[in-house]
């Protein structure tokens, strides 16, 4: 083989080995990221108390279980194959064991990473201005009744979840209603009250119908978004969330750009 | 049990560390808790896995500088000091690769592929992709897969199925692929090989005691590292070895040794 013919076969082994090499790397990102891919599509979990929004929280997690050890009730659980939730995170099944609440929140200040972020449940106390941590802050999910097969809505009493609520009155409420038709007795029924429930799930671990007529569920599934196509006129504060989402709207400007070219007809009987 | 002292110490050790964290979750010991992606000690500070925290703000998000700190102090002690050291003294899955590769040895097992078939450079490979397939997805990518954590939270918080992983990564060693997993795909010990070339221990090597029995090389899990065996009375420069001193556990000649 003469000395140029023997370059020529480096020079193309060369090329054939990155090629090779791409197609590798294509093939374990393609198969690896399928993967990360579907363990992140999971079912809805209930986090710790101060966890940060799902998308972030997934970020954020170390998976070192510090706030499942720290759990005094044995609440939290770490996360394994099979359990739907991205895998060695913390979560907790309310119909098993709910969160009680530790006023301490012995769970949180131990996070490394803020996942469980502690400003969230820091309030200030009013008499002597020091930070103390409130569990009541927390926003773990919110208890959702079903009508059909709570019983107190067949004018059965039992209010055992508003007894159980560590918020009686305040995160549930009970109504009163004529019932028509016994016509002498009153429906009880239970109203979770959103903006106060923490979602730590006493309600459902205390309800006495077979499946849990009252569970918690996360923020995220729960909550809707009106856009802005409709606004309070009776609230002015209102007004400022339609800016906000008019600011956004601003920002996503530069994407209609090709709309607007096709719709712009000026220059179209523009010949010269 | 001759000739395995820095064997059983690494088995001391491995095991200890496992016994310190399992009653740190169990008895509620104040030693080492958590696992080895987070370990907080004596409740006082943390240490954190560098590659585990380097996935993390791949995906943009900045944690708290406890486990920033945390990384920074580990990253620093393998790269200065220990090199490859987590892989062969506190790491799990290495009793588990060792035994299989001990195995192969002791019954003649030959795997489908023996270890100078196929590339050692793939881990390094699999280090990248994994920062950028955390970063593509918002999630530390090979935290869902690393089998070290997985059999970590396996021991410390209750057997599942997930402890499968070991069983395959045995199998796979055993019978697919020599040195299969610690040898040629975790990006864990990839990262301290790719950090560690300035550890201060390494492996010393005198030519002149050396009688090329080559019983350090038939032992080491990494053997390339050994290139210099017979040949050069130096110290092993590689940070692919892992600092196992199964190489100075074996020679009968006084050959290799640690030095600083």
């Amino acid at each position: 083989m003469s000395k140029e013919e023997d370059e020529m076969a480096t020079r193309r082994k060369a090329l054939t080995d990155i090629v090779k090499g791409a197609g590798y790397l294509a093939l374990g990102g393609l198969t690896w990221g399928g993967y990360v891919k579907e363990a992140k599509a999971t079912e809805f979990a209930l986090r710790p108390p101060g966890a940060l929004p799902e998308k972030d929280f997934v970020k954020a997690c170390i998976k070192c279980g510090l706030c499942v050890e720290h759990c005094p009730y044995d609440t939290l659980l770490l996360s394994e194959h099979g359990d739907k939730k991205v895998i060695g995170t913390p979560y907790f099944d309310a119909r098993t064991i709910p969160c009680y609440m530790c006023v301490d929140i012995p769970c949180v200040p131990v996070c490394p990473t803020g996942a469980l972020d502690v400003m969230s449940l820091t309030s200030i106390d009013e008499e002597t201005q020091e930070e103390k941590l409130d569990i009541n802050m927390s926003k773990m999910g919110v208890a959702v009744v079903d009508p059909d097969n709570c019983v107190a809505f067949w004018g059965i009493q039992c209010d055992v979840c508003y007894r159980a609520c560590p918020l009686m009155d305040e995160a549930i409420s009970l109504v009163y209603e004529k019932n028509e038709r016994t016509g002498k007795h009153a429906f009880l029924k239970p109203e979770v009250h959103r903006e106060i429930c923490t979602g730590c799930g006493l309600c459902e671990k205390a309800c006495i119908t077979e499946e849990a007529s009252i569970i918690v569920l996360p923020h995220e599934i729960v909550t809707g978004k009106v856009g802005a196509h409709y606004i309070k006129g009776w609230d002015k504060n209102d007004e400022n969330r339609l800016r906000k989402e008019k600011e956004l709207e601003k920002k996503g400007d530069e994407m209609k750009s090709t709309l607007d070219y096709l719709n712009n007809t000026d220059d179209l009987f523009n010949e010269e | 049990m001759k000739n395995s002292k820095y064997l059983i110490l690494r088995r001391l050790v491995q095991l200890g560390l496992l016994f310190l964290f399992i009653g740190g979750n169990v008895y509620g010991w104040k030693v080492l808790e958590g696992n080895y992606s987070t370990a907080w000690v004596f409740e006082s500070f943390h240490l954190s896995d560098p590659y585990a925290v380097l996935q993390m703000l791949a995906t943009f998000y900045m944690p708290l500088s406890e486990v920033l700190i945390g990384a920074l102090i580990l990253f620093f002690f393998y790269a200065l000091i220990g090199g490859r050291v987590f892989c062969s003294w506190i790491c799990p899955i290495n009793i588990i690769t060792d035994f299989a590769s001990y195995l192969q040895r002791k019954f003649n097992i030959a795997p489908l592929m023996k270890t100078k078939e196929v590339s050692r450079n793939i881990r390094y490979y699999v280090l990248v992709l994994g920062l950028i397939l955390s970063s593509l997805f918002g999630i530390a990518a090979f935290e869902l897969i690393n089998p070290i954590t997985v059999l970590h939270r396996a021991l410390i918080f209750g057997v599942g199925f997930s402890s499968s992983i070991v069983l395959i990564i045995f199998l796979f060693d055993l019978l697919i692929l020599e040195h299969g997993y610690c040898g040629h795909i975790c990006p864990v010990g990839a990262f301290y090989a790719a950090t560690g070339r300035f550890r201060a221990l390494k492996v010393f090597h005198d030519k002149d005691n050396c009688t090329l029995c080559m019983k350090c090389k038939i032992v080491c899990p990494e053997p390339q590292v050994l290139g210099l065996i017979g040949k050069e009375t130096a110290k092993i420069k590689t940070a692919e070895c892992t600092n196992c001193a199964r190489c100075i556990d074996v020679c009968d000649d006084d050959a290799l040794k640690f030095k600083i």
